[in-house]
Order: C-alpha cells, then sequence, then structure tokens
C-alpha cells in the first residue's frame, strides 16, 4: 500500500498548485462543510469562502482526526463480560449484568455524541458514521460495550484512510466476529453470515457473486474466532478448513484475508463503494448519467489507488456535481445529521450530551444500534409523520428554551420533554432486551429509569440564546441568514415583516430545513 | 355477497357494484377494514399451529415441541399453542381462519430481504421500493373524506404502506394530535425529497383534521407495548371518517436460543392483544367490517438448534380473523416428510394469494397490477 501513497500525494499536491482558481465563497462553503460533516458555524463558513474548491477540499482532507479527544468512559479498558449460559447466572448477577449492560450502552452513545458535537474535524465524525452504517455491528446483539467501543476506535483509525486495509481490520473486530456469528463458523459446520454479509453489503454489492462464491468463502473464514475471556481476535486452525476453496473463479487453499484480497481485487467493489459514498455526500440519483460518470471515474481514481478513502473523497467533493443546482437541497438529513447540525451551528448550550442521545433515538436513529445489518436505509426514509413531528418537536423545544431563557426554572424544559420519551428511552436501553431474556429484564427496567432520570437532567440543561447566533446577522439582508439556515428556498411563505428571531423560527420549521 | 361474485371479483373483470359503498368510494370497498399484524423476527410456525398427531414433529423437536396433551386441538391433526388460549372462542364462533403453508417460491432466509419481499409484494429476485397496500391505494384512491389510506401504529418502518398516498405513522392519538399543529399544508415541489417532506406535513394536516374526539372504550388492553397499539388502533378506527387498513407490529419473534418461554410469551400477547382488538371493535360496530390479518418475513426451521430454538425456515401458518371471516383451516398443513435441502418446509400458499384475498374480495378492488401477477384469494369470507 505504501508504494501507492505517493499518487496520492500527488494528487493532493496538483489540487494545491490549482490554487490560483477562485475564493469559492460562502455559499459553496456552506455546501461543502454542511454535507462533508454538520452545519457549519458562521466563522467555520468564513474560513472556507476564501479559499478556492480545491484548497478548501485539500484543507479538510489534511487535518482529520482519527482518535478521539472526549476522554473515554472509565470502564472501557475494563475486562469484558459474556453472560453465560442462562443457568450459569444467578437471578441477581443477571439482572446486574442487563442493568450494566444498559447503563454502558447509555455511556457509550453519550460519549460518542460528544465527540461530534464538539469535534475539531467534523468529516472524521461523519466517516466514522458512515463506516458504523457501512461495518454495521449493534451492541444489540454484540452485548459487551467494551467491544463497540473498540470497534468504534478501530473506525475511526481508519475512516479516512485505505479501505483495503480497514475491511482486512473489521473483518477481525471482535464485535464484527460476534455480531456476524463468525466464531460459530466452523469446518464441516459453517455459518454463511460474514460471508454473505461481506459480499452484499461490505465490497462487491449483489449481483456481483453467486450462492456457491458464499458458500465456498465461508470455509475460508473459518478458524476466526475470539478468546473468550478477553475478547481477543484468536485464530483457531483446529477448526479452519484448509481444502480447496473456488471463489470468484480462483481456486486455492484460500484462508479468510486471500478471500478478502479476492474482493478487493475487484472492479465491482471501489464502484459500489464510490457509489455509496455518492448517496452519502452527493445524491441518490446515481442513475442520471452525469452521475454516474462521476461514480465511474471517482471509482476508477479510488481503485489505481489502492482505496486511499481520502482519494474517493477528495475526487467527490471536487466534483463540479457536488456544486450543482440539480445536486443541492436534495438530501435528507439523517436524526443525527439534523441534531448534532443544529446544535453546533446554532450554539446550543448542553450539560450531558445525553439528551441529544435519546432525540436521534426517537427519531430512528438509534447509536450503535442499526436495525440490521443493512444499516439505517436514510434518505425519504427517515421522514414520516411520527419522525418529522419529532423532529419538528426538537426544534421547537429549542426555541422555546431560548423563549424561556432568564426566567425560567430547571424543571422547565423538562416538563418540555413529549410524553413520547418512555418509548424513545425503550429504544435506547433496548441492548438489553435480547429475546432470550423476555419477560426478565428487571435489570434493564432499572436501568431504563436511571437513564430516563439522567435524560430528564440533561434536557434540563440544554440552553439556547437566539441572540448570540443572531449576532452573526446583524445589520445584513434578511437572504444571508435565510442561506445559512436553509440549503435552498423556504418552501412554506414568509410574512413580511419577520423579526431576525421569529424569522429564524420560521425557518428551522421550515420544511427545507429538514435537508441540506 | 355470494360465492358467484367473489368467482366474478376473483377472475379479475370488472369490479361489479355489489356493495352501496362502492359508489362512493371510486374503486374500493373501504369501509371494510383491513388492520395487518406483523410478528416481527419470524414466528416459529410449527408451534405455533402445532401438527400434534405427526410424530416426526415430535422427532425433530425433542426439547421444544408443545406436548400433545397441551396443545388447543383444532382438528384431528391440527392444535393451538396454549398460549393463544384467549383466541378459542374466536376458533369456535368460526371467525378464525387458520393458513397453513404460507410462503413464496425461492424463500430468501434473511430478516431484512425477506420482509421487503412481503411488504412490497414482491418476486424473490424483484426489488421494489413502494409497498402493496401503496401500490393498491395508488390505483385506488380512498374517499377524500378519509383521514389516511393506511395508518402504521406504533413503529417507524411504514411497510406495506410505504410511500402511500396518505400514509401516516403514529404512537398514540393524543400525542399525534398535540404535535400535529407542527405541520402545515403544503404544495408540490419538483425536488423529490422536498416534495416527500410536504406530503408528509399533507398527510400529517389531514389525519388530525379527521381524527376528533376519543371514545372511551369498555374494553380492558393489555398493559402492554401490544396492548397500547391495539388501543390507538381501536381509537383510530372508532373515527367518524375511516382509514382503510392499519399496521401492527409485534417483536421479538426471532428465537435463535432458549424459545419455549419466550414464545410462549409472545403468543399470549398476541392472543390477548387481538381478543382485546375484537372486544373493542364490537363496541363501536366494526367487527363485522374488519378484517385482521397477521403476517411475519418467514417461520423456523422444523428441526430444533443446539441452543433449544430455532434457525431461519420458510412457510408458515398466517391467522385471519374478523366478524364475516369463513372459520376453519386452509392452505396444507406442514409437510415435514418432505423438507428441502435447507431442512425447511414446503410452501402451500403464497402469501400474495392472502393479498389477493384482501383486495379483490375485501375491497372489491383488481389485484393483478398492484400484485404484479394473478393470485386466486382464498375463499375464506362469508357474505
Amino acid at each position: 500500500m505504501n508504494l501507492l501513497k505517493p499518487a496520492l500525494i500527488a494528487l493532493v499536491t496538483f489540487a494545491s498548485f490549482g490554487a490560483q482558481a477562485a475564493p469559492m465563497g460562502a455559499d459553496e462553503a456552506r455546501q461543502l462543510l454542511t454535507r462533508s460533516g454538520f452545519a457549519p458555524t458562521e466563522p467555520e463558513v468564513g474560513l472556507y469562502a476564501s479559499l478556492s474548491r480545491q484548497n478548501a477540499v485539500d484543507r479538510l482532507l489534511r487535518s482529520v482526526r482519527s482518535t478521539p479527544a472526549t476522554p473515554a468512559p472509565g470502564w472501557v479498558n475494563e475486562a469484558i463480560e459474556r453472560p453465560g449460559r442462562a443457568g450459569e447466572m444467578s437471578v441477581e448477577e443477571r439482572k446486574a449484568f442487563q442493568q450494566r449492560l444498559a447503563q454502558r450502552g447509555f455511556d457509550l452513545r453519550a460519549w460518542w455524541m460528544g465527540e461530534m458535537l464538539t469535534t475539531s474535524t467534523p468529516l472524521a465524525e461523519h466517516m466514522t458514521l458512515f463506516w458504523h452504517n457501512h461495518f454495521v455491528s449493534s451492541l444489540q446483539k454484540v452485548r459487551a460495550p467494551q467491544l463497540m467501543y473498540r470497534q468504534n476506535l478501530l473506525l475511526r483509525r481508519y475512516a479516512l484512510g485505505n479501505f483495503g486495509e480497514m475491511l482486512h481490520a473489521i473483518a477481525k473486530d471482535p464485535a464484527m466476529i460476534i455480531y456476524l456469528d463468525s466464531a460459530t463458523n466452523r469446518k464441516g459446520a459453517p455459518n454463511e453470515n460474514f460471508a454473505r454479509e461481506v459480499m452484499e453489503l461490505f465490497t462487491l454489492g449483489e449481483g456481483h457473486y453467486s450462492e456457491q462464491d458464499i458458500k465456498e468463502a465461508a470455509r475460508a473464514y473459518t478458524g476466526w474466532s475470539l478468546e473468550r475471556d478477553t475478547g481477543e481476535f484468536k485464530w483457531r486452525p483446529n477448526i479452519h478448513d484448509d481444502g480447496i476453496k473456488t471463489v470468484l473463479g480462483r481456486s486455492g487453499n484460500f484462508d479468510g484475508d486471500a478471500v478478502l484480497d479476492i474482493l478487493l481485487a475487484q472492479p465491482a467493489t471501489a464502484e459500489f463503494i464510490v457509489r455509496k459514498l455518492w448517496m452519502e455526500f452527493v445524491s441518490t440519483d446515481t442513475q442520471l448519467p452525469a452521475n454516474q460518470a462521476e461514480i465511474r471515474r471517482i471509482a476508477a481514481q479510488f481503485r489505481n489507488s489502492r482505496y486511499e478513502i481520502k482519494v474517493a473523497l477528495s475526487g467527490i467533493f471536487n466534483s463540479p456535481r457536488f456544486y450543482a443546482a440539480d445536486n443541492r437541497a436534495t438530501l435528507v438529513k439523517s436524526p443525527v445529521e439534523l441534531v448534532v447540525g443544529a446544535v453546533r451551528q446554532l450554539g446550543i448550550g448542553y450539560g450531558d450530551p445525553i439528551a441529544f442521545v435519546y432525540t436521534t433515538a426517537g427519531l430512528g436513529q438509534n447509536l450503535l444500534a442499526p436495525p440490521n445489518v443493512r444499516g439505517w436505509p436514510g434518505g425519504e426514509t427517515w421522514i414520516n409523520s411520527t419522525t418529522l413531528l419529532a423532529r419538528k418537536q426538537f426544534i421547537e423545544r429549542m426555541l422555546r428554551v431560548d423563549e424561556l431563557r432568564g426566567t425560567r426554572q430547571p424543571t422547565d424544559t423538562a416538563a418540555a420533554i413529549p410524553n413520547a420519551m418512555p418509548a424513545q428511552t425503550m429504544d435506547v436501553a433496548g441492548d438489553a432486551m435480547h429475546p432470550k431474556k423476555f419477560g426478565k429484564v428487571q435489570g434493564a427496567a432499572r436501568a431504563r429509569q436511571e437513564g430516563r432520570e439522567r435524560m430528564i437532567r440533561a434536557s434540563a440543561s440544554i440552553q439556547f440564546d437566539s441572540g448570540r447566533y443572531l449576532a452573526h446577522f446583524a445589520g445584513q439582508p434578511e437572504d444571508n441568514l435565510k442561506h445559512a439556515v436553509l440549503p435552498g428556498a423556504p418552501a412554506n411563505p414568509l410574512s413580511g415583516d419577520l423579526g431576525q428571531r421569529q424569522l429564524l423560527q420560521a425557518l428551522l420549521l421550515d420544511p427545507m430545513y429538514q435537508l441540506k | 355477497m355470494n360465492r358467484r361474485n367473489f368467482l366474478k371479483t376473483a377472475a379479475g373483470g370488472a369490479v361489479l357494484g355489489y356493495l352501496p359503498m362502492q359508489a362512493q368510494a371510486a374503486g374500493g370497498n373501504f369501509s371494510n377494514l383491513l388492520i395487518l399484524v406483523e410478528l416481527k423476527g419470524a414466528n416459529d410456525g410449527l408451534n405455533t399451529v402445532v401438527p400434534y398427531a405427526d410424530a416426526s414433529y415430535y422427532t425433530l423437536r425433542p426439547r421444544i415441541a408443545i406436548k400433545r396433551e397441551e396443545v388447543l386441538q383444532l382438528s384431528e391433526r391440527a392444535g393451538l399453542n396454549p398460549g393463544l388460549a384467549p383466541l378459542l372462542p374466536l376458533w369456535k364462533g368460526g371467525q378464525m381462519a387458520v393458513v397453513e403453508g404460507v410462503g413464496y417460491p425461492n424463500a430468501n432466509l434473511s430478516h431484512f430481504r425477506s420482509i421487503e419481499i412481503w411488504d412490497t409484494a414482491s418476486n424473490a429476485n424483484e426489488y421494489l421500493h413502494d409497498g402493496w397496500l401503496a401500490r393498491a391505494f395508488l390505483a385506488n384512491p380512498v374517499p377524500r373524506t378519509f383521514l389516511a389510506d393506511g395508518v402504521v401504529v406504533g413503529s417507524n418502518d411504514m411497510g406495506p404502506m410505504e410511500n402511500a398516498p396518505k400514509g401516516v405513522a403514529l404512537v398514540n392519538t393524543d400525542q399525534f394530535l398535540r404535535q400535529s399543529r407542527l405541520a402545515e399544508k403544503g404544495g408540490f415541489a419538483s425536488n423529490p425529497a422536498l416534495n416527500h417532506i410536504l406530503k408528509v406535513e399533507n398527510n400529517i394536516v389531514e389525519a388530525a383534521a379527521g381524527l376528533h374526539g376519543k371514545f372511551e372504550f369498555k374494553t380492558q388492553f393489555p398493559n402492554n407495548a401490544f396492548g397500547n397499539q391495539v388501543k390507538t388502533a381501536a381509537q383510530v378506527a372508532a373515527n367518524k371518517s375511516g382509514v382503510a387498513a392499519l399496521r401492527l407490529s409485534l417483536g421479538g419473534f426471532d428465537t435463535h436460543q432458549n424459545q419455549p418461554g419466550t414464545h410462549a410469551n409472545l403468543m399470549k400477547v398476541l392472543a390477548e392483544g387481538l381478543l382485546a382488538l375484537k372486544s373493542s371493535l364490537e363496541e363501536i360496530g366494526r367487527w363485522n367490517s374488519t378484517l385482521v390479518m397477521t403476517y411475519s418475513e418467514f417461520g423456523r426451521r422444523p428441526k430444533e438448534n443446539q441452543s433449544s430454538g430455532t434457525d431461519h425456515g420458510t412457510a408458515a401458518p398466517q391467522f385471519v380473523f374478523g366478524g364475516r371471516v369463513k372459520g376453519g383451516l386452509f392452505g396444507q398443513a406442514p409437510q415435514l416428510a418432505r423438507l428441502d435441502g435447507n431442512g425447511n418446509l414446503p410452501y402451500a400458499v403464497d402469501f400474495r394469494d392472502l393479498y389477493a384475498t384482501v383486495l379483490e374480495r375485501w375491497w372489491g378492488v383488481p389485484s393483478r397490477d398492484v400484485l404484479g401477477g394473478r393470485f386466486a384469494g382464498l375463499d375464506l369470507l362469508r357474505a
């Protein structure tokens, strides 16, 4: 892989030499920053507006963090606990285990949410979340928060690194080993779960392999397992099938890594990944010829770089299609983008990020618990009547905090929490709700109650002063505020004589605010 | 309605105005309500409707089989899981149809893919985006006075109502009404994402306008999440402005491990919820104009696994209830001697035959375009 680094550097350097180009301006800076990360603050927009597109993209790609800045929860280095067979635990032990599991699930989500809210490199967070939704694992199946934490570190480490290296690493990641049943995949008794998903969802995409390829590949992955007590990856040669396998037309005594290399050698992989990135950052209409041509072009660059993710992103963010009018305001913000974007852009204050964990869960995106291995389907499916009203209610709650500022007691905000919260609380605590424990989840119920109390305290600590945000627009034409808040023209008519604050309220509640 | 009419409509000809309502509702008799109940995670059919007289059932399931003396006998070969006891009066009253062996060709054993096949009524190798009910309502719009065409209760995925022209999701009616003031009626936009949001806003406004008042039910609704969904469904059905379909869901059926306790519990929750549904619909005089139908992405493997659970399977029984349902056993008993290479059951009734029954015989609308083919439907309704 190192041989190819010069290619990347050359590409980036070439981009830098093109710096004679005109500054991109505030409008394109907003498009770049909002879509690549989260809705930007006015100072961030100002910084990027003065750069050319290429310089802006270079800057964005150069400065990314690959480790978290927020201190991890205290327990992440504790030995992992795996629930034994039902008989091995007393009722009390099981209860304590479930309570700890649910509690740590809250901790971990709040930690990640905190990192997204405060990061100096939103692109790194956006990509970490992107990979979480690509290489899906769920705490609800893994049931070991330490392992989900380690997986999150892995996703960050490679988020803008090399896709091939990431694929090899995630395949042996302990949380993934549990999530896709790799440890139960043994010689003579194959479990095809990982073999299928790695082709269908992680690399090639449907239609580029056969059922027989899955069967053969599953044999190659046998022997990948975990050390039961430490949760570390363990190679178990005694359960590995060392016969000849034939995968995608190539035969040999392959092990799992060899098969992953076969998948990486397929052109379909680069195109599959770039198409998914395109849908994340540019447009879901990948059939449009103008979009399709760019996807192919960038996929070829990505492949030639041997899967340097920065090469793909540089191609996407420098593409004229990324800035094209017909691709603007066409993507639905995910719940995380909506909430984190609002908090960052508007300067909303908070004590404990757990409040926003509940919000996004209520909007359909419970971090660390995508609905299934395909991840959150996203796009327009984020929005139905329940979630749209919940989105607007989140905004309205922030506006109410602003209105009550100075006069309110801490309980006012808590009172503004909708009654829907118990259901959302259940969602977030779902990690302990494994079906086999149905009816015996007192521990989780207790943790839910504690989680709810923590959430109410957290909600009461939220602060928003619209005046501070609006000060950025003092003396400016109304359009500047409109352009800062909405990616396109408001869908609802605005009455003529709104003050700045009423205008901001109208814009935040406009349907267009749900888009980016 | 008599059998001749059924046959006429099922044959795909023009829908005849055999009910007065059809004159108002262009296309469909949507005064007939459909309530779908999704059993999320793949319900174990063999322990739901137990082939208790088949010795191979006990051979395949030495640890988790329901004992012969415990099943609630429906016939000399089929019996219900004891947890379903609350449904027995319905069975005895001839208002419960048990359709055995429901599935489709080339079964897909992935949860999300298979439920997508059910929700979109596609072939196993075909990828469709819209839900089957969405297509039905697009071709046969519900009357303008309806508060919605389809209402999803208590979950965020629209399932069979994905992209329905007037589809709505809500958790409970009070909360929905409180929040609905945040939505505004809007126009159309050429930007598809924006247009989708505007459509959802419009649907909220229209549904809220149609949801007035609160019916005080005497029915005791079970105090659990499913019971709450049933209560919400009853509240929606009690409104004067109509709705054509509701979808409820009960999760937790993915019983790979220690199945018996979990599954028994689920059966009980399901049966008690359905009983409350019947009772509440009777209170508002709608039991005779409601069809309740269960569905699940697939059944589970006949042979139990090493963890006292079951893995993903294929065909399974589904239930249909209602005041105008012709009770009894339909479809085909599980063919335990004819398992496929993966040890799974052959299917006998295509799930789209159930859908065709709803479309052609319950609503009186053509099913061929909606289902992408001709499906005969089942004779499980009475006039």
